[in-house]
């Protein structure tokens, strides 16, 4: 009874340390907020997205012509719009970046 | 020490509290120290709970029987094996084995992702805390495996048709299935709590819920395989309540398994995959509570059950509550693409979707409407296998069709010169092989000789992409053609990984279709020196053995095998009878033939007095592919799950890209 009261005590002060362990590594952090990646961040994620999936398709597409599963008419129909939708996504990212640059620039200081 | 163990239930029961409380406060307020200490408690949790299954475990393997679960579940004469997996014997155990997988998954997601998906991981992990909770606080306050007692001479022993081998490994694969659900569920509802539907929470689940997917089926293989050798009624799948509950979240992970596919490549079904992630994971909670409320043996017992009631609530609240939050996030949902065409490889994804959604929904409404007719009505009803086997057979056929369909037809659009050309030569195949069939008799069962017909297409189609695939391959880089196979295998584990798995679902659909449809059976009262011929097998009564085994005694039927006038050996069937649990079992004989796949299946069904022994004896043609189909599900899972560096790689430089694009 006395060792598993021990044990049980002992069990309870490692939870409580491990549980306080962000506080006592930085009692005093000066930045203590989540990353907060915002809107801008999310938006490039989602044109990359756009853009990883209009290429991972070329590329499969691309080999299913190879394979013969995908006729030659098949391919001349679809690869146009899949190349468009690649440079769209592509284009879409480019000014993103000058647009950041842009708004960076404006800002005061 | 059931001390400890208490001791270490309440300390979990805190630290998953406060796992949810701190981490919905670190989440909405935005508190960095604040949401590792939440991450920090879960660990701990996980920690605390192995301090008490090991009490558990102690217990139970040093047959202490002041623990009253160690007296319920175990007897002194037991096997260790068989008092180790008293564990799990009994709802106690089973809901600290819940909630040790449980912490267990939880405390590996965190440590995985806490750097990786930041963002979701501060809202995953008060979901994950949340359904910690409520198993925590059943086993605190509803169903502690620590209750004590004076100590009895002896335990009652333990269920005599859970002493098998399998039940060593069955339940916990099962339970791995369950609980593993749970992870991207959290995921689901971290990404819609934090406004982050991208790609990101499949991306960190994809691989959980294979996972979980892979145990749950193997899982129910090996729950198969003891039902067949354990149970004695001649088959391995009865359509029961608790084979279902775990069958319905299988058949819903599929689901999303193939829809999320048409996500990462389209964009699009985003509101579903999120409805398919909370399907999965509402069906694993009422598997669990099928199996542990009392609500199979009758309304009145789940009433007076300590914990159904919780149970239900719980599951109407993880339902009600996951549908408010994704009809609130819809907007952020909305598809971009539009299905191209109703030919294409997403169309046929979406078909596939719903055959495997609707064959769930009428296995839940076969296992619902007996427990809502008695608590509305007052009497039982019992939907049987006919209803099963039906639906079976309108939704599982066309799913067969659709395996070898699929792999056949382009991303996007498919005109039909392509799919002639693609479909030739599997389709032909397939009607010859049925047009054989037929001719040699299969035409007896036309369930049967359309599931042969659909299994040679949907293999003839996997074999036509590897060839095709591999030539395509070699053309490009050269080399052998071994080496061209495994460049194409490495290139895209998850397309080839997919079609062993569907391969091992053919090698299931000919063994289920062999062993139910063309089966024989015969039965009659021996006494010694007489024959019984079933199939091709004549079976002669030789001799009645008894012997005293360490906690039972063994009668064994032993009748010696001949078929077309060649002896193969004996077959031995009878009982157990368990001298603690009191209780009689039946130990069927079994002689597979390797080479045929065909079993013969014995059941001593009476040994009398007179040494007479009424026996019933089946031929079971093709019923090892069943077990064997386990094996390629396994490898076909593990091709899946094995780690894909160049995805990783692309990942990274997206985010990277992102962060940077964002940053700068």
């Amino acid at each position: 009874m006395t060792l598993a009261l021990a044990l049980a005590a002992l069990l309870a002060a490692a939870c409580v340390v491990l549980v306080a362990l962000p506080y006592l590594r930085e009692p005093a952090a000066e930045r203590d907020a989540l990353d907060d990646h915002g809107e801008l961040e999310q938006k490039q994620l989602e044109l990359a997205e756009v853009r990883d999936r209009a290429l991972g398709a070329l590329k499969e597409l691309e080999f299913d012509h190879r394979t013969g599963k995908v006729s030659d008419e098949d391919y001349r129909s679809l690869v146009g719009p899949l190349r468009r939708e690649a440079a769209d996504a592509l284009r879409a990212l480019e000014p993103r970046a000058g647009a950041t640059g842009r708004v960076k620039a404006e800002r005061p200081g | 020490m059931p001390e400890l163990g208490r001791a270490a239930l309440v300390a979990t029961l805190g630290l998953v509290l406060y796992a949810v409380v701190a981490g919905v406060a670190a989440a909405s307020m935005r508190r960095r120290r604040l949401a590792a200490s939440a991450q920090n408690a879960l660990i701990a949790a996980f920690a605390t709970t192995l301090v008490a299954a090991a009490v558990l475990l102690a217990a139970l393997v040093r047959n202490d029987f002041s623990f009253v679960y160690v007296a319920e579940h175990t007897s002194r004469d037991l096997p260790t094996g068989y008092t180790i997996s008293a564990f799990w014997g009994g709802q106690e155990g089973s809901l600290l084995l819940w909630l040790l997988i449980l912490t267990g998954y939880a405390a590996t997601a965190v440590l995985l992702n806490r750097r990786r998906t930041r963002e979701l991981i501060a809202w995953v992990v008060p979901v994950l805390g949340a359904v910690a909770l409520f198993f925590a606080f059943l086993l605190v306050a509803r169903a502690t495996p620590f209750a004590v007692q004076t100590a009895p001479a002896d335990g009652a022993g333990l269920n005599p048709s859970l002493q098998n081998p399998y039940m060593l490994a069955h339940p916990p694969m099962l339970y791995l299935g369950y609980v593993g659900l749970t992870v991207p569920f959290a995921f689901a509802m971290g990404a819609l709590l934090a406004r982050r539907t991208d790609e990101r929470w499949i991306v960190a689940t994809r691989r959980w819920t294979l996972v979980a997917w892979t145990a749950l089926g193997v899982g129910q293989l090996l729950g198969a395989h003891w039902a067949y050798q354990e149970v004695g009624w001649g088959g391995y799948y009865a359509w029961d309540p608790v084979e279902n509950a775990a069958l319905m979240p299988w058949l819903a992970a599929t689901a999303f398994l193939h829809s999320v596919m048409i996500q990462e490549k389209r964009g699009m079904l985003r509101v579903w995959n999120v409805l398919l992630v909370v399907l999965a994971f509402s069906l694993s909670l009422f598997g669990t509570f099928l199996t542990r409320s009392g609500v199979l043996s009758s309304i009145h017992s789940f009433t007076e059950s300590s914990i159904g009631p919780w149970f239900l609530g719980f599951i109407c609240m993880v339902a009600l509550g996951s549908l408010a939050l994704v009809f609130a996030r819809l907007p952020l949902l909305r598809a971009r693409t539009r299905l191209e065409s109703l030919v294409s490889r997403e169309a046929t994804f979406l078909y596939n979707n719903l055959l495997l959604v609707a064959l769930t929904l009428t296995i839940l409404w076969g296992v619902a409407y007996p427990l809502l007719h008695e608590a509305v009505l007052g009497d039982s009803r019992i939907v049987g296998p006919g209803y099963y086997n039906f639906f079976l057979r309108v939704f599982g056929l066309p799913l067969l069709l659709l395996m070898g369909i699929g792999p056949l037809v382009a991303w996007r659009r498919a005109s039909l010169r392509s799919l002639g050309a693609s479909f030739a030569v599997p389709a032909g195949l397939a009607l010859v092989i049925g047009a054989i069939l037929l001719a040699l008799g299969a035409g007896s069962s036309i369930p049967g000789l359309i599931a042969y017909t659909f299994s040679a297409f949907v293999l003839g189609s996997i074999a036509l992409e590897f060839v095709r695939g591999t030539r395509a391959r070699r053309a490009l880089s050269g080399g052998s053609w071994l080496r061209a196979f495994s460049s194409l295998v490495a290139r895209n584990r998850r397309r080839y990984g997919g079609y062993v798995v569907h391969a091992a679902v053919v090698m299931l659909a000919i063994g289920i279709a062999g062993s139910s449809a063309y089966d024989t059976v015969s039965e009659g009262k021996l006494v010694r020196g007489q024959t019984l011929a079933v199939g091709d097998y004549r079976l002669t009564y030789r001799a009645l053995d008894e012997r005293e085994a360490v906690n039972a005694t063994e009668i064994r039927a032993v009748l010696d095998v001949e078929r077309g006038g060649e002896a193969l050996g004996a077959v031995a069937a009878g009982k157990n009878a368990y001298t603690a649990e009191r209780q009689v079992s039946n130990e069927v004989g079994i002689r597979s033939d390797l080479v045929t796949g065909e079993d013969l299946f014995v059941i001593a069904e009476q040994v009398n007095a007179d040494g007479s022994v009424y026996v019933r004896a089946f031929v079971k043609p093709l019923v090892n592919m069943i077990w064997l189909a386990g094996l390629v599900f396994l490898l076909g899972a593990l091709i899946t799950l094995w780690p894909d560096a160049r995805e990783q790689r692309r990942l990274a430089v997206r985010y990277g890209e992102a962060r940077a694009h964002a940053g700068s």
